[in-house]
């Protein structure tokens, strides 16, 4: 499988710790993916409107972009970028009339765009292909004592079909927070929705939302939250601030890519890692534990 | 809400539209409250997820264009994927707002973030508020 990597807007600014520790874990990992030759925004939301098939233009054209330079499969990291790729590809795939208006909208381009070409999220390419025992094996300093709660948001898992673990009660991250020496702990409101994009109209009702994520991971012990999509680490992490605000006496919790985590046990550099560009600071936690 | 329901509200083209854009058949609804009592955005919304589903039903249509519920919703999908009847309410949510900014009436400025704010906002925050909430 010739694997090509969709990184995305967020990830060459705001997530650069997201991509600069998955491509690492990658290459420790022995796996060897190629960035998407002139990539565009995948439009972030899958249009839920029957008749809007224009947005499905952003997230096809990658596909295309892939396949033209001879790809059969694609791998993202943000969980906002997997869910409108994949569902894109769905949606041209089961409706002839949505594929043809994609070639009308596309006909400057040399190929069509049929479908073919997989759309993976790196967590699902560690459970499917990698194995979480190859990540075990390859774990040079384990995360002994750090205890983490893995939040999936809502893209990881929703709609059916595309999600790729359990609706309502999905593992995949807690058992690579396993398999990197760390303890996973579960918590209830691990696929409630942190309020996503309303962060910019309606910061005060996504700071309520990311507080009650984040009390709930604590009271289950947890010191650290796991995410894999750039927009929940923006609102559990920065939203913190308003937290605070509201309650002063709140206690800050670091959030973290799972690739960080995996960066961190797997050897990589801690430059990789871009602790800077957090808002609640990862590094006294992780030199607690004698982990950096 | 005191709601006054007719036979020409409910054989209104709003009806119509909401099921076409949205794809779904709204008399398939039983009311059970299933989507609400899931709903995390409930406590800003007015009228409640359920309730979004009866007013299409019964072409309630300006209560339904001035509600706050559809802009609460961030299409999480959680109604979606919890319904015993499998109706997408989620898509419903999105028809009304579509119908809402069709029409040019969006929901966000972006000239009303101060600018020390919108820079502090990833990509991803910006453009599927602005793809969700703009015309």
């Amino acid at each position: 499988m010739k694997l090509a990597y969709y990184p995305g807007c967020t990830l060459k600014a705001h997530g650069k710790n997201f991509e600069e520790t998955a491509l690492c874990s990658l290459k420790e990992l022995g796996i060897e993916v190629q960035e998407i030759p002139r990539w565009n925004c995948c439009g972030t939301v899958f249009s839920l409107a029957t008749d809007d098939v224009i947005h499905h233009v952003a997230p096809i054209r990658n596909l295309l972009r892939a396949q033209e330079a001879g790809f059969d499969a694609v791998v993202t990291l943000c969980a906002m970028c997997y869910n409108t790729l994949k569902r894109a590809d769905a949606r041209l795939q089961e409706s002839s009339e949505v594929r043809d208006k994609l070639h009308r909208f596309m006909n400057e381009e040399k190929i069509n765009y049929d479908g073919g070409v997989r759309v993976f999220h790196y967590l699902e390419l560690i459970r499917d292909q990698i194995t979480l025992e190859t990540v075990a094996s390859l774990v040079k300093k384990p995360l002994k004592g750090l205890r983490v709660a893995s939040y999936y948001g809502c893209l990881l898992v929703r709609p059916k079909g595309i999600g790729f673990d359990d609706l309502e009660n999905p593992v995949i991250m807690d058992q690579l927070v396993s398999s990197l020496g760390a303890e996973a702990i579960d918590f209830p409101h691990k696929t409630e929705c942190c309020g996503a994009y309303q962060t910019v109209d309606k910061p005060q009702v996504v700071a309520l939302r990311a507080g009650q994520i984040l009390k709930a991971a604590r009271e289950q012990g947890a010191e650290a939250v796991a995410v894999s999509c750039p927009l929940c680490a923006f609102n559990l992490d920065y939203r913190q601030k308003d937290i605070r605000q509201l309650e002063p006496d709140f206690p800050t919790m670091p959030i973290l890519y799972f690739t960080q985590l995996m960066a961190l046990a797997l050897g990589c550099p801690e430059e990789t890692l871009r602790l800077d560009l957090h808002e609640v600071d990862p590094r006294p936690l992780f030199k607690k534990k004698g982990l950096i | 809400m005191r709601v006054s329901i007719s036979q020409k509200k409910i054989r209104d083209s709003f009806v119509q539209k909401v099921q076409e854009i949205s794809g779904q058949n709204l008399l398939v609804c039983y009311q059970c409250g299933k989507c609400s009592a899931g709903c995390p955005a409930v406590s800003e919304m007015d009228i409640l997820p359920n309730q979004v589903i009866r007013f299409a039903q019964l072409g309630l249509k300006e209560e339904l264009l001035n509600c706050r519920a559809v802009w609460a919703c961030a299409s999480c999908l959680t109604c979606n994927v919890r319904c015993p009847k499998g109706i997408k309410i989620a898509e419903v949510m999105e028809a009304i707002r579509q119908i809402l900014l069709r029409q040019r009436r969006d929901h966000v400025d972006i000239t009303k973030i101060p600018l020390e704010k919108r820079k502090e906002f990833p990509a991803i925050a910006l453009i599927s508020n602005f793809r969700k909430f703009t015309s």
